[in-house]
């Protein structure tokens, strides 16, 4: 993926489909100790534990159409190959997945449109709420959903004009915190 | 900044448009997004139809779908208009959405260079 946001839109996705109410984004860059991890909860239906120990091997899947799975394998992998980590558990009360990277390795793909990955997620199942937090070093900015269906009413945060609204809204606070830079 | 006092007055806005609008037959477009269809670009080909509705004001709905098997395709679209085939568009790029919108959705003529399958009603 050119992205750490595609992996994370992808990942989502897979809570989205694990019936998952809520998820949980959690971006933490810590540059001094040069360290990114990026970790993706939510409180879907989980993974089987004899599925689980092997998850991340691309011809390990839960679906039923065909026998690979590709999302878990492929930020694994994104993450060994920037002398990170990779965790992931997961029980009947839902899933965690945590992908730790050197932030400055060669090969770390830039973060990329978080904005437009969250607008994806949105728009994929409108009933979840999605927490989206951004810590960089000292800067924190947090996104709730919930927070901004109060603020809506009956109006859907689905609705175009809204969704636009909110990439910009996301956008502009993620640079604020990153000090304008966006990789 | 952006503040979400902003957000208030797009929504008192909002909310006028919807009072006009009936929810029925809409046209639909469908998107794939499986792990095949984001590494193809299927985010930004879903931010492209996110623009062109904003741009001109249209009434859709926009759904996504999982992986259906034909990866090498990817990025794929569908287009359904009420009563009509369903068409599935591939290989596609920013481009080809805003002829697709204009030509399909919105004059209800196929884009038949870019279709790559038919589902009959």
């Amino acid at each position: 993926m050119k992205e750490l946001a595609l992996h994370i839109l992808d990942i989502a996705e897979n809570s989205v489909n694990a019936d998952a109410d809520n998820i949980l984004i959690d971006i933490k860059e810590d540059t001094k100790n040069n360290d990114l991890e990026i970790t993706i909860e939510d409180d879907g239906k989980g993974i089987k534990k004899d599925q689980l120990k092997d998850i991340t091997d691309p011809f390990v899947t839960s679906r039923k159409t065909r026998p690979v799975g590709l999302g878990l394998s492929l930020f694994k992998a994104a993450a060994k190959r920037c002398d990170g980590n990779f965790l992931i558990d997961s029980n009947q009360n839902g899933t965690i997945v945590k992908a730790e990277f050197k932030h400055d390795h060669i090969d770390r793909a830039p973060l990329g449109n978080i904005a437009q990955t969250i607008i994806s997620i949105l728009l994929w199942d409108s009933n979840v709420d999605l927490t989206y937090k951004h810590r960089y070093n000292t800067e924190q900015f947090i996104f709730e959903t919930q927070k901004i269906k109060e603020e809506l009413g009956n109006v859907k945060i689905t609705d175009s004009k809204i969704l636009n609204w909110l990439k910009e809204y996301i956008d502009e606070n993620v640079k604020e915190i990153r000090g304008g830079e966006f990789n | 900044m952006k503040s979400l006092e902003e957000l208030r007055e797009l929504r008192e806005k909002v909310e006028k448009d919807m009072e006009m609008r009936k929810e029925i037959n809409k046209p639909k477009i469908i998107i794939g997004m499986g792990t095949c269809g984001i590494a193809a670009g299927a985010r930004e080909i879903l931010k492209a139809v996110m623009e062109e509705i904003d741009k001109r004001d249209l009434d859709v709905e926009v759904t996504q779908t999982g992986c259906i098997g034909m990866c090498e395709k990817e990025p794929l679209m569908d287009v359904k208009l009420p009563g009509k085939d369903r068409i599935t568009y591939g290989n596609l790029t920013k481009e080809d959405v805003k002829r697709i919108i204009v030509n399909h959705v919105i004059n209800g003529n196929v884009v038949d260079e870019l279709v790559i399958a038919r589902l009959e009603e």
